[in-house]
């Protein structure tokens, strides 16, 4: 028996097994190492099955020596609680370290060292790298879509604007941040609204755009004036009468027509497209979902049975049916069912489909905040004497979307994911435009570099977003 | 009766706009079809469909009708799924198991995994398998057989099928088996209950089912032999492999990117289950003696299940949903085939809609209702 004690390693006979193990845990790396690196191989002399399976062997015996266990040495003890803590997870330990250090090399060789980056046309790409050259020459469309190179800057204008505007609240100062959830809920929107289907449509809707700026920004610079009581009416109301007043009294369209003054060329909606559509299709279901969910949410809780049932069936007949289906709905079914001389735009009928779908999400979410507060709030609140909406307004619903904000923010990751589906309807966002750059005679064969290069917007866009509404989720736990 | 206007009045007033909405829609819907002379109806579904369907499991070709046209898409999608339930469920719990691992390297690697492919869209990763990397592999002529028999080539995986014979009293002896593993079971639970004895049920079962269908081939005369897929030449470049069973890439494609990124999803499911299974629980069962895996199968799991089950139904049923992409690779699936094809052959918007969106709806609705069947079997009895 103490002949096999010898070889067991122990306390005792530390430095032994500690040289020797981490040796051939060094060599079972070094081997896999310059192979993958170098493509030279040290025991090519070895049979091919057993040159093959010669590194785990090795390594799983190193650290088979080196799992001592308290034995004083910080960092091995440390390694071994991590990795190396019984023979199976050595095995998978060795594993993982082997795949990482095998497929670095042609991974890195495929992006940056064979890729080829310079020039603008399809010669430069011998190399047996990606062709980043493909995505440079392609940008504008991937970005923008088909929309014409002059104008694109009314889209980074518009983006930026609303991004300015949509920042606001991070540098509103006490006073002004009880209006915050006004303006975001009814002004910014309307802002958003008005730059996108105006400022980038351009044509003759622009004047309706700068009347609907000029209107805005009006009515907020009086807005300082009025007192608190008639904000909201005010809010509700004067913005569109200033918006009316300026499109039916002051005409400077005519300005336009005697040719003082230049107006912007017209963009059709099918014209758009590229990462740009993506975002703008997002924006809007985003702002639309939000309200139509919570109206069905508090439908489904309604002591209306009439309405809880049409709640519910809305509800469930949406999350029932795939994205797909309703577009298709949208595209060839819907048309019927609107009198022959009403048309609707290919783009707002999209965004109608995708808000009315993602809506009965944002339903179920939002309603299981609503059945997880206390029946005490509710209470409380009709104690007080307040009504319905008055007890939503301001005691549940803070509340209960506090809660749902994770829920909240992975059913609009999962809109922002489901955008490229608007292939269905012909409208190209990025995704599309990849599948079309991909079929052009000029540059075909480069399918990996445009997947690989949209993977790699996508998940920085939704792994940014996921992180925030992890951040807010903690900024937002209340002790409760 | 104490009917009151208020409580009345909204509720009126929400069915009369339901109603008027849906009244608009039919009355234009009835106008439009009148002026572009189309009738509603749905004869349309025993007329021959003169289209052909490129992967199915029934027999169909453009003779059959447009309704053989829906159940070859609706097979088709069914069985999609059914694949990618299979392999997401696999890889979605070992995902999830390991992400709990005390193994720094197989966290983090699990960690990795589950957040690169959850953040990316779907349809781009059924494009990039289809388009960038199925594309990659080599044509029929050149590919490698795997263990001899099956091949991987860009048209497709071929691998051999199974010819039985007597395959009836195959089928029965497995039957025969679950039966008597069932009856073991709860025969060793009962004596466990009164007597506390324990039977190796896990022994037994494997023996079982091995031995019963083994049984039936030495005795039952039942014969099993392969059609292993051969290459034939079509033209002079371009050549395919007969016999056997052929998948096509579309398939391959679908199944992989549903399944992995279905599998980030229940990945998250099972590692939330475990973890919402209290520290108490495990150290209580640890203290009244039971072994390491006694923990986990009698006090662990059980827990766990109640956790897990209800988020992955959900998942199931989004994989079901999503097998509807396959329209965007061309796989013949139910969108593809009647909401695609058909559409455009018999101009029955509405009616073709409407039976797709109801399929999926009835999918959706059965595979939620056998869940929760399951859910509230194992859900806790409250007192």
């Amino acid at each position: 028996m103490s002949k096999i004690n010898f070889l067991k390693p122990d306390k005792s006979n530390l430095y032994t097994f500690l040289y020797l193990g981490s040796c051939l845990f060094f060599v079972s790396v070094l081997d896999v190492l310059l192979n993958s690196f170098f493509s030279l191989n040290l025991t090519g002399f070895l049979p091919g099955f057993l040159s093959f399976l010669l590194p785990l062997i090795l390594g799983f015996i190193g650290l088979y020596f080196i799992r001592i266990e308290l034995s004083g040495i910080k960092q091995l003890d440390l390694l071994n609680k991590h990795i190396n803590t019984n023979n199976f997870n050595a095995v998978l330990s060795l594993l993982i370290i082997f795949i990482i250090l095998k497929s670095i090399p042609p991974i890195l060789n495929w992006f940056v060292i064979d890729a080829s980056f310079a020039g603008d046309s399809k010669d430069v790409c011998t190399g047996s790298g990606a062709c980043w050259t493909y995505i440079k020459v392609w940008m504008r469309r991937f970005m923008y879509g088909m929309y014409p190179n002059g104008e694109q800057w009314r889209i980074n204008l518009s983006f930026i604007a609303l991004a300015l505007l949509g920042s606001v609240g991070y540098f509103a100062t006490d006073r002004f941040k009880k209006y915050l959830t006004l303006y975001y809920v009814v002004i910014y929107p309307f802002i958003a609204f008005l730059f996108i289907f105006f400022f980038i449509s351009g044509g003759p809707v622009f004047f309706d755009f700068s009347y609907g700026i000029i209107a805005a920004i009006l009515s907020i610079i009086i807005g300082f004036f009025i007192p608190s009581k008639f904000k909201f009416y005010y809010f509700l109301i004067v913005p569109f009468a200033l918006y009316v007043l300026l499109k039916y009294f002051i005409f400077y369209e005519e300005l336009i027509e005697l040719g003082k003054l230049d107006g912007l060329n017209w963009v059709e909606t099918g014209a758009w497209g590229g990462l740009s559509l993506t975002f703008i299709i997002s924006f809007f279901c985003l702002i639309f979902c939000f309200p139509i969910g919570m109206a069905f949410a508090l439908g489904r809780r309604s002591g209306f049975p009439l309405i809880r049932y049409i709640s519910i069936g809305f509800i469930e007949f949406w999350r029932g049916v795939p994205l797909i289906t309703v577009l298709f709905m949208s595209a060839v079914m819907f048309p019927m069912f609107l009198p022959a001389d009403f048309f609707i735009d290919k783009l707002v009928r999209c965004i109608i489909a995708i808000s009315l779908f993602e809506a009965a999400y944002v339903a179920e979410v939002i309603r299981g905040g609503l059945q997880a507060l206390p029946r005490g709030q509710y209470e409380a609140a009709k104690s007080l004497g307040m009504g319905y909406w008055r007890m939503h307004i301001f005691v549940i619903l803070p509340q209960a979307l506090k809660l749902v904000i994770p829920g909240i923010a992975n059913t609009f990751l999962a809109l922002v994911k489901d955008t490229p589906l608007i292939f269905v309807v012909g409208l190209l966002e990025i995704v599309g435009m990849l599948n079309l750059a991909k079929t052009n005679p000029e540059w075909l064969g480069f399918a990996m570099e445009g997947y690989v290069f949209a993977a790699i917007i996508f998940w920085i866009i939704c792994y940014a977003m996921s992180k925030y509404s992890y951040n807010l989720e903690q900024k937002y736990k209340t002790d409760r | 009766m104490n009917f009151k206007l208020k409580d009345i009045g909204p509720q009126l007033m929400t069915v009369i706009a339901v109603v008027l909405v849906f009244g608009f829609f039919t009355y234009n819907a009835q106008v439009n079809m009148e002026n572009r002379g189309i009738d509603f109806g749905y004869g349309f579904l025993s007329q021959e469909s003169s289209f052909d369907v490129q992967f199915s499991l029934i027999e169909y070709d453009g003779s059959h009708s447009y309704f053989r046209a829906y159940l070859v898409g609706l097979l088709n999608t069914i069985l999609v799924s059914v694949i990618g339930i299979i392999l997401a469920t696999i890889l979605g719990v070992l995902v999830g198991i390991a992400r709990l691992s005390p193994n720094y390297l197989i966290n983090k690697f699990a960690a990795f995994y589950v957040e690169f492919f959850r953040n990316i869209p779907l349809l781009l990763q059924i494009f990039f398998w289809y388009f960038a990397a199925l594309r990659a592999l080599p044509l029929p002529q050149d590919a490698e057989a795997m263990f001899g028999i099956s091949f991987l080539t860009i048209k497709g995986l071929f691998v051999p099928a199974f010819i039985w014979e007597n395959f009836n009293i195959f089928f029965y002896s497995i039957v025969a088996a679950i039966v008597a593993i069932i009856v073991i079971r709860t025969h060793a639970k009962k004596l466990q209950e009164t007597q506390g004895k324990q039977t190796p049920v896990l022994l037994i079962s494997i023996g079982l089912i091995f031995i019963l269908p083994l049984l039936s081939f030495l005795i039952g005369g039942v014969r099993l032999s392969f059609e292993v897929p051969v290459l034939k030449q079509l033209a002079t470049t371009s050549f395919i492999y007969e016999g056997g069973v052929s998948l096509p890439p579309e398939l391959i494609a679908l199944a992989l990117s549903l399944s992995l990124y279905t599998a980030t999803f229940i990945a998250e499911c099972v590692r939330a289950g475990i973890q919402g299974v209290g520290k108490g629980q495990k150290e209580a069962a640890a203290s009244i003696g039971l072994t390491q895996n006694q923990v986990l199968k009698l006090v662990v799991m059980p827990q766990a299940l109640r956790i897990i089950i209800p988020p992955t139904t959900n998942q199931y049923l989004n994989l079901t949903k999503n097998s509807s992409l396959a329209a965007a690779i061309a796989y013949p699936d139910l969108v593809l085939v009647f909401a695609g094809t058909a559409l455009m052959q018999t101009g029955k918007a509405i009616e073709i809609v409407s039976i797709t969106m109801f399929t999926y709806l009835s999918l959706s609705i059965s595979i939620s209702l056998f869940m929760n069947w399951y859910n509230n079997k194992i859900a806790i009895t409250e007192k």
